[in-house]
């Protein structure tokens, strides 16, 4: 008994924890699909009907609305954290003496919630006492930015304070990345006489492409699930001009009560999700295993 | 842009050399301000009085330091109908985090090892399944939790909450502990049974006392992720129970009336201030926590 007992205890350990994840992660992304194809409305239906929630979703301006920030959003938020990120690793991969505390300084916002930096950003971009105020009252009497307020521009703000917070997360991704390079290949390039920006141009970067591929993962994974800091930083607005997925599927979720559109809206927010991390993950299990 | 960081023998451009050098300081520093300036406008801004708000420039010190508004933020502000402040929202957070945290390690640790140092067929394929919960997005899986939570009997309670928050980071904390278990030396293990130790025994006394540094590092990534969670807290949450984010957003957000800036500024670094003072205390683990769940799959 005690024999089986001690060979089992492995599977019993780990046991719950699978379960627990086998419902409460596929179980019930299950159901939330389930409820997607019915005609759940403020209660849920279990009768299949198809995909009129997702021909209702794709058929809202609001949807459309937030598809398309989802895309500019992510796509600016990405690109500009990335190239900062790079920037800012570089330039402090050059020897300075007080690294540590820029890094620190460089690095804080990433500790702190989304609902802390939104309520930041949104004190200082406000155009009646924030930045435009300020630089008015410095004589500019025509400064104008207006972004939080403007429903064309105010998608940008969200990027604005995402990059604020994140980049200096991907600077200490790249800079653990840069210092990894092998030394001795280097040394040589530089023995050769080789300038310090063709050796970061033609060597080091190219040898961090898994580190780029990672840095991609994470704010693209950040960018999808982004909701906390459009709350915080334009609760969606003004009107609805900066809904991402996720703040439109709360509001269907908890305040319209459409249960529906909120599990198609979730599907798809999982399929985007999905069509990115499943290779990446796959490929890095792939290279443990092998 | 030549010869930054790996000077090289020429002499004759040393001038350049020292031009670059304080070109290069100039840009950091330009950035460190960027990164410090909003801390900065809510600092100052918490410490100034509405008038001053008013009048004066978002920049400029405060002319006249007053705590009026932290008094308020703590024990005062309107979150909705509620004017009890932030205070009774800090403490939900914090009743609410250990307990997650706590568990979530334990059960980490736990697994890591079994998944580390146990290996039985399907253990990859369990982890791999696991670990793929840390990715999807939670909204995904809202709409049922809130139902379960409902039926269990614990919707609206920092109970549940503990619970979501614990069944949704134990993937992450199996991931720490399991690639920090696979680093040591499987014929520890297997000496050990030799020896007679078990499955706990082994455990106990080898695996946690060397588990140190891991351990900081996921209790770190647990509390930093539970403490300035949002998603879970203003779904699953009441008036009452919510956790302090969702209480800082309902201040912000709600109240009528005057906009009180510098009180809504205090609120944001009181809920800032636990993960804050956790980064400047452990910087060092809470970023090998950050590196380590983006990097390592």
């Amino acid at each position: 008994m005690t024999k089986w007992l001690e060979t089992h205890l492995p599977k019993m350990v780990l046991a719950p924890s699978f379960i627990a994840v086998l419902v409460f992660v596929y179980g019930f992304i299950a159901w939330t699909a389930w409820v997607s194809l019915t005609r759940s409305r403020l209660l849920p239906k279990y009768e299949i009907e198809g995909f009129i929630q997702y021909e209702r979703l794709f058929a809202s301006p609001r949807w459309d609305t937030a598809i398309n920030n989802l895309f500019i959003f992510g796509a600016l938020f990405i690109i500009i954290a990335m190239v900062l990120g790079l920037l800012l690793a570089i330039l402090l991969d050059q020897k300075i003496r007080t690294e540590g505390m820029i890094r620190t300084i460089y690095l804080y916002p990433m500790a702190l919630s989304m609902i802390v930096t939104g309520t930041a950003w949104k004190w200082i971009l406000n155009p009646g006492l924030g930045i435009q105020a300020t630089v008015r009252s410095w004589g500019f009497e025509n400064f104008s930015f207006d972004w939080l307020v403007n429903p064309d521009f105010a998608i940008y703000t969200i990027v604005l304070a995402a990059v604020w917070q994140s980049s200096g997360f991907v600077m200490a991704l790249f800079l653990a990345g840069l210092r990894s390079v092998d030394e001795e290949i280097i040394k040589a390039a530089q023995v050769d006489g080789i300038p310090t920006w063709r050796i970061y141009s033609a060597i080091i970067i190219p040898s961090m492409g898994p580190i780029f591929m990672s840095a991609f993962i994470v704010l693209a994974h950040l960018a999808i699930k982004s909701f906390d800091l459009v709350i915080a930083l334009t609760g969606g607005g003004p009107g609805y001009a900066t809904d991402l997925p996720a703040t439109y599927m709360y509001a269907m979720a908890f305040s319209r009560g459409d249960i529906g559109q909120a599990a198609s809206s979730a599907m798809i927010m999982m399929l985007v999700v999905f069509t990115i991390v499943v290779p990446y993950l796959y490929s890095e299990l792939r290279a443990k295993n092998d | 842009m030549t010869d930054l960081a790996y000077p090289s023998a020429k002499k004759s451009d040393a001038f350049g050399k020292i031009v670059l050098r304080w070109l290069l300081y100039f840009l950091l520093g330009i950035f460190a301000l960027y990164y410090l300036m909003p801390l900065f406008v809510m600092v100052t801004t918490s410490l100034k009085s509405l008038e001053e708000i008013r009048t004066g420039s978002l920049v400029a010190l405060p002319r006249e330091v007053t705590f009026d508004a932290w008094r308020t933020a703590w024990s005062g502000a309107c979150t909705g109908i509620q004017c009890e402040g932030l205070r009774p929202y800090f403490w939900n957070s914090v009743m609410l985090a250990v307990p997650a945290v706590m568990i979530s390690t334990f059960i980490g640790a736990l697994n890591g090892y079994v998944v580390a140092q146990w290996r039985f067929p399907g253990a990859n394929i369990i982890f791999s399944l696991m670990l793929f919960g840390c990715f999807i997005p939670f909204q995904v899986v809202l709409l049922p939790m809130a139902r379960l939570l409902g039926m269990m009997g614990i919707a609206g309670t920092i109970p549940g909450l503990i619970f979501v928050h614990v069944i949704y980071g134990i993937g992450f904390t199996t991931l720490f502990f399991r690639n920090y278990y696979v680093s040591i030396p499987s014929e520890l293990t297997k000496a050990a049974k030799v020896d007679g130790a078990g499955f706990f025994r082994i455990f106990w006394s080898i695996f946690l006392p060397l588990s140190l540094p891991i351990i900081v590092v996921t209790v770190i990534w647990q509390f930093t992720q539970i403490w300035n969670d949002f998603l879970f807290g203003v779904s699953f949450s009441q008036a009452g129970t919510q956790p302090v984010t969702v209480a800082l957003n309902n201040i912000v957000n709600s109240t009528t009336g005057v906009k009180e800036y510098n009180v809504d500024m205090a609120a944001a670094i009181i809920a800032a201030a636990p993960t804050l003072l956790v980064y400047i205390v452990a910087g060092k683990y809470f970023i090998r926590g950050l590196t380590a769940g983006s990097v390592k799959g």
